[in-house]
């Protein structure tokens, strides 16, 4: 294992700000990937912390392939982690937000481009992902349609689903947007949680990893064989909104399976305890994503469900 | 008449609600309408004093008004209301979230509540103040798509400058961009700084509206002279300075100076060890239209724009 700085900023009164990557094997530049990019992103660093771990054991038995590199950055933001900033220190902006960077812009380009300047040239690239909306997802692998993407290769993961999302305005400047343009092929993965660490579903992710790196035969590793994928696409998940604001009481979680009019949640009055909702799977099928908040403003999207298709 | 927008009902005993002042003629007017929109980042406030200023002078010549002008003084209550340039609780640059969707989440449905109700105006004012990093002289900003129906009314509205730049597939997802695909013409203004009040920018920009609303034929009333703004529809002419290193910026010049190659715009220094760290000077002849307002700078930071070409002087 090699630990090399990717980019260095210089600061006034802070230590430097430093993107650190941890590099195993040598030879073609064959797998990437990144953690953190979000001062709240504690579940991604420590996926990267148990992934670079393990990787240490398996690079001493001699179990990375000759001519591979594997290159992991856990996180890209130490600066906001170390403050509990969910974005960047001094204007609020979001890494994420400014892929493919760019080397004389403002300090969040220029570490997006300094960054993406060293990891573009891989073959893979992974990032361990959290969503914009507070919320629990069944572990699963995100793939951005651009033309480039491979759903093939997205199943090689292991994971229950693999979700294809038609890219938004504000996707085109992600991370996996752009690696996807630089002809790296690239997969997002989420596991259950952002602030908080889930050590299981953390084990399941890596796992997952571990699991890709051998199917694409950048090492051997004997773990577990997964499950055989299903794909489903973001237009055909079934969105349920409740209609009033108040307490949220779920009573059905990520990935549990979930019958058509059976009571996912209430909403309670936050003054007098009423309910004053009550929210019904208008489908048959799982649970993908869930709202994990006390309360819930009006119409919000509190469930996700990939429905059941007919089996033949 | 103060009319209220869209309302959502809030978890806790409130009711969000945007609203705006709808100023007619009593018989209802001619048709043609114009529309004030302000306060989508809530920390801009120079839109503040034009909405008030306008309301005002209007009301107290009704007589003259001949149309409709509808004034929305907060896209963003909450962010106004705390400090806060985006949608506070969902950390949301409420500008990148048009058109919205009636059937989606409270701040979408929000967003295409907004554009349905602007929409088909004659003419809208989007106006914004930089942010609280940068000043800015008054300006109008373009998307080289909307350039040919927004040009000829940019060049009436009393501003500085007019800034055609190039498209952006994250610009989409703006206000002004949503309003103008569907074909009302919308004016993004930027001017003065965040968290502050230029007083003498919003009496600029408020002669411009009005002289507007006249060749509109919402306003009967007094005219006034505008200035003439410079164009720039060349991306390369116009120059960014970014901050070498990180430091305390102390500014040598006023935004809208005009300098030739050399002046010094400004230092960078550090007061841990009492040393200039860098000194920013103009790469070439221009008129410096932004600069850095706040101190503090980290390697990259926007110090100021030019506007390259000595014939570019106000
Ligand atoms: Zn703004």
């Amino acid at each position: 294992m090699e630990k090399k700085i990717l980019f260095k900023i210089k600061a006034l009164y802070r230590d430097d700000f430093r993107v650190s990557g941890f590099s195993f094997g040598s030879g073609e530049k064959a797998v990437c990937i990144v953690g953190s990019m979000r001062g709240n992103e504690n579940q991604q660093l420590y996926c990267c912390s148990q992934l670079i771990r393990k990787l240490k054991e398996l690079e001493a038995k001699g179990r990375i392939h000759e001519g591979k590199e594997i290159l992991v950055v856990p996180c890209v933001n130490p600066y906001s982690m170390n403050i509990k900033k969910r974005f960047w220190s001094i204007d609020n902006t979001d890494i994420n937000r400014m892929f493919p960077g760019y080397d004389e812009g403002e300090t969040t380009q220029r570490i997006a481009g300094g960054l993406f300047e060293a990891i573009k040239d891989y073959v893979y690239g992974l990032q361990f992902a959290s969503f914009y909306m507070p919320g629990r997802f069944v572990p699963h692998i995100r793939v951005m349609k651009t033309g480039f993407e491979d759903v093939e290769l997205a199943k090689k993961f292991g994971f229950p689903y693999v979700v294809l999302h038609t890219p938004r305005p504000f996707d085109t400047t992600t991370l996996n947007y752009n690696w996807q343009v630089w002809e790296t092929k690239a997969f997002s993965v989420y596991t259950t949680f952002t602030e908080e660490i889930d050590r299981a579903s953390a084990r399941q992710a890596v796992e997952a990893v571990l699991n890709f790196l051998r199917k694409t035969d950048t090492i051997d590793y004997d773990g577990f064989e997964g499950y055989v994928s299903k794909v489903v696409s973001t237009e055909e998940m079934v969105t349920v909104r409740n209609r009033t604001a108040g307490f949220f009481e779920g009573k059905t979680g990520a990935g549990e399976h979930v019958r058509k009019g059976q009571v996912l949640a209430y909403i309670a009055d936050c003054y007098e305890g009423n309910v004053t909702d009550e929210i019904c799977s208008p489908t048959d099928g799982t649970i993908l994503f869930t709202h994990a908040e006390p309360r819930v403003y009006q119409n919000t999207a509190v469930y996700k469900i990939i429905p059941e298709k007919d089996e033949w | 008449m103060i009319e209220t927008v869209v309302k959502v009902d809030l978890p806790v005993d409130e009711m969000l609600q945007i609203r705006k002042m709808r100023l007619q003629p009593e018989n209802g007017g001619n048709g043609r309408r114009i529309s004030i929109v302000t306060g989508i980042h809530g920390d801009e406030l120079e839109g503040q004093y034009v909405c008030y200023k306008l309301s005002d002078y209007i009301r107290k010549n009704m007589k003259y008004l001949a149309g409709t002008v509808d004034v929305y003084p907060a896209l963003n209550p909450f962010g106004i209301d705390s400090i806060t340039r985006g949608i506070p609780a969902f950390d949301l640059d409420m500008n990148r979230i048009f058109p919205g969707n009636t059937e989606g989440d409270m701040n979408e449905y929000l967003a295409a509540q907004i554009v349905r109700d602007a929409a088909g105006s004659d003419l809208v004012f989007d106006i914004h103040a930089s942010n609280i990093f940068l000043t800015e002289v008054p300006q109008i900003r373009i998307n080289e798509l909307h350039a040919d129906s927004l040009v000829p009314y940019a060049r009436e509205a009393n501003v500085d400058f007019i800034w055609i730049h190039g498209a952006s597939t994250v610009l989409e997802s703006t206000f002004a961009h949503s309003l103008n695909a569907a074909g009302t013409p919308t004016l993004v203004v930027e001017m003065g700084v965040g968290m502050r009040i230029t007083q003498a920018y919003g009496d600029q920009l408020f002669a411009g509206i009005v002289h507007l609303m006249k060749r509109l034929g919402i306003w009967k009333g007094e005219d006034f002279d505008v200035r003439t703004p410079i164009v720039s529809a060349d991306n390369e002419d116009v120059g960014f300075l970014n901050a070498s290193t990180s430091g305390i910026f102390l500014k040598n010049v006023e935004h809208g100076a005009v300098l030739k190659k050399g002046d010094l715009i400004g230092r960078i220094v550090n007061p841990l060890t009492g040393t200039v760290a860098d000194e920013i000077t103009s790469p070439a002849d221009g008129w410096l239209f932004t600069i850095r307002e706040y101190p503090v700078v980290s390697e990259g930071s926007l110090l100021g724009r030019i506007l390259y070409g000595k014939e570019n002087s106000v």
